[in-house]
């Protein structure tokens, strides 16, 4: 009945997604070739890997503000790193980030599951930390391209079959996420949580310590795409990425993953990273007014959300067939 | 009622420690200079910071408190400037994240005595004694075309990337920009975006641009993170030698990119001498050796003098232009 439901969500909101790629290509036809579509997707990459963490995050009931503050904190350590150690490995690198992030994401989560403070007030403020950490570490300096190693710049960049390794990072991501999210025991309880706290404490789930394991995953990635963004723009400095949560959750929503948690595929969220990263990427090229952009954008969400939510509208379950013709 | 009480007391303790203050300050009486910027963090301020530091060292007995917010809003900048008046600086130079959300608690600083100028990104003339442009805008504006015009003999078509669509700064100089077209034959303005000086949504406006116009020959972008980010787009892109950018930038951040080759020149004024001359102007009024009025004459130190204009607003010098021959010297500095 959900996965039913579900499925329904997202052929809408790919029925939406091909529409929107048809009106823009009626302005720009060359908007739709397959070499600037998968250029979209690549641009995209990083919302993708960070929806997908956030959507984690969000199916236990929780919400994670610090997402682009961690991606920030970790793509200037890693990028000072390279300044430091010329020459380090890209593996090291990856390393480094995957761990420094998973350890950010893990103070979210200690401090969500063990003091039980609300998540909104606790990424608030690891936000605020993560963003003031940078300053602290980097003294407000920039860490420009010509310091950076060239194998550090150009990993993201290094292309295989066609598509660059920051697209196949995504499709990875995507790929083991879903298989986490159906196939283990770890993925099934973030649906048990969000969609019934108390029926998952009854089964035997800890609901701290599975919303604990999400804060780690959601740092863990958001730590990843810290080092993708630093290199792929070639600049690490305080403000990088900032209100970028907000489009993470943005995509997460228009993917339909449920604010009240429990409601949410992979898919989902890749489909809401989709919708908006073609936005962005349309808006530039079709002569649109600047002016209206943001305006554009904001509406593009509401819109999406909007149908979303009608199209999920949950129509309740009928017990008892005769009280519903009653009331 | 122990509330009350206790207020007053701390009230009247304030008062004390103010007064041991003053009193404690008024035997060797350095001048207190704030330097607020439009946000912490930005390499351009830390480098006009380093000038103000040279300008104290240069007049004695000048303290200088380099502040501002955390990010680049007139709510967060309206708050540095309160604590400031708190703290009874003597003199106040600021950058202003907007010309006229400041005005109000500038007046306030103003009728406390303190001197208020503003520099870099002006404040209504309400809300300052006088105003120092690094540059003049309509030189700007002609610099920032002359750079790209100057690598298109035959002429071309180039494109504006800006920082927001509220930009004072931007938008002034893009204005300036546009009334000398004329004296550029040939060379054809097909775009403005804007890329909210965000490295992502400049890279990817910059990528809109070379997508859109496949013959663009050059991409203006007159704002420090637009730049860098359109010169990486360009890289990536594969079209260096086809696209220029140009614009105004850092040379600590521009080195990549004219290593590169995506970027041939760009300019900017010296921030180090910005802040220097700043600090020189606060102190020179702070001190009464000089009053803002039109057409008055302000020394700067090393910086020669500035003379004022109708609205009290000056220009210090001439845009610098960098470029592979000397970016090596500047990339260490600022």
């Amino acid at each position: 009945m959900i996965r039913k439901l579900a499925t329904r969500r997202e052929t809408l909101l790919l029925g939406a997604l091909l529409l929107l790629l048809a009106v823009i290509a009626t302005r720009f036809p060359g908007f739709v070739a397959p070499s600037n579509l998968a250029d979209v997707f690549n641009d995209t990459a990083p919302l993708i890997l960070l929806a997908i963490g956030q959507m984690v995050v969000i199916l236990t009931r929780c919400i994670d503000l610090s997402v682009a503050a961690n991606l920030a904190l970790t793509g200037m350590v890693v990028a000072m790193l390279n300044v430091a150690v010329p020459g380090l490995p890209v593996a090291v690198t990856l390393a480094v980030a995957l761990g420094l992030g998973a350890a950010l994401g893990m103070v979210n989560g200690l401090l969500v599951w063990k003091l039980d403070i609300p998540p909104i007030v606790v990424t608030l403020g690891t936000m605020t930390i993560f963003r003031g950490t940078i300053f602290v570490i980097s003294g407000g300096d920039w860490v420009n391209s010509h310091e950076m190693g060239e194998g550090f710049k150009a990993f993201p960049r290094a292309e295989l079959l066609g598509l660059p390794m920051l697209s196949w990072i995504a499709i990875l991501a995507l790929a083991v996420f879903s298989l986490v999210m159906t196939r283990t025991t770890l993925g099934r309880a973030f649906y048990a949580v969000g969609g019934n706290p108390h029926a998952a404490t009854y089964t035997g789930i800890d609901v701290g310590r599975t919303q604990f394991w999400a804060f780690t995953l959601s740092g863990t990635l958001a730590g990843l795409t810290g080092y993708l963004w630093v290199s792929r723009y070639a600049v690490a400095y305080v403000d990088i990425a900032g209100g970028f949560e907000l489009d993470v959750v943005a995509a997460c929503v228009i993917g339909g993953i449920s604010i009240m948690g429990g409601v949410g595929t992979v898919w989902g969220a890749l489909l809401g990273a989709l919708f908006l990263g073609v936005i962005k990427n349309a808006l530039p090229v079709v002569n649109i007014s600047p002016f209206w952009q943001l305006a554009i954008s904001g509406s593009a969400i509401i819109i999406a959300v909007a149908v979303n939510a009608r199209a999920g509208r949950d129509k309740g379950r009928i017990i008892l067939k005769s009280a519903e013709h009653a009331t | 009622m122990i509330r009350r009480t206790f207020t007053k007391l701390l009230a009247g303790a304030t008062l004390a420690t103010g007064l041991m203050g003053t009193s404690a300050l008024a035997q060797d009486d350095p001048v207190r200079i704030a330097l607020v910027v439009k946000a912490l963090g930005i390499g351009f301020f830390e480098a006009a910071a380093k000038g103000a530091e040279e300008a104290a060292a240069d007049l004695g007995n000048t303290e200088i408190i380099y502040t501002g917010p955390t990010d680049t809003t007139a709510e967060a900048q309206i708050q540095v400037i309160n604590s400031l008046i708190a703290q009874g600086v003597d003199a106040i130079a600021v950058s202003a994240n907007d010309p006229d959300a400041l005005v109000p608690v500038l007046k306030k600083a103003m009728q406390r005595g303190i001197t208020v100028i503003s520099w870099d990104s002006g404040v209504a003339p309400e809300g300052r004694q006088m105003h120092l442009n690094p540059s003049s805008n309509p030189l700007i504006g002609n610099m920032i075309i002359k750079l790209a015009a100057d690598e298109l003999p035959d002429g071309g078509k180039v494109a504006l990337l800006s920082a927001t669509t509220t930009s004072t700064n931007q938008n002034i100089w893009i204005d300036e920009m546009k009334k000398v077209m004329g004296d550029y034959p040939g060379i054809e303005l097909v775009a403005t975006v804007y890329g909210d000086d965000l490295a992502d949504k400049s890279y990817r406006e910059a990528q809109g641009l070379m997508q859109k116009y496949p013959d663009l020959d050059a991409i203006i972008a007159p704002t420090s993170v637009g730049i860098v980010a359109a010169a990486q787009a360009v890289v990536d892109a594969g079209k260096v030698g086809q696209v220029n950018v140009t614009g105004l930038g850092l040379p600590s951040e521009m080195a990549g990119a004219i290593d590169s080759g995506a970027s041939k020149s760009f300019a900017i004024w010296n921030p180090i001498d910005l802040g220097y001359s700043a600090t020189m102007i606060a102190h020179a009024l702070a001190s009464g050796d000089a009053t803002a009025e039109p057409g008055a004459e302000i020394p700067m130190g090393r910086m020669g003098s500035v003379t004022l204009d109708d609205d009290n607003a000056g220009a210090m010098a001439d845009p610098f232009v960098y470029d592979s021959s000397n970016i090596d010297d500047f990339k260490s500095i600022f």
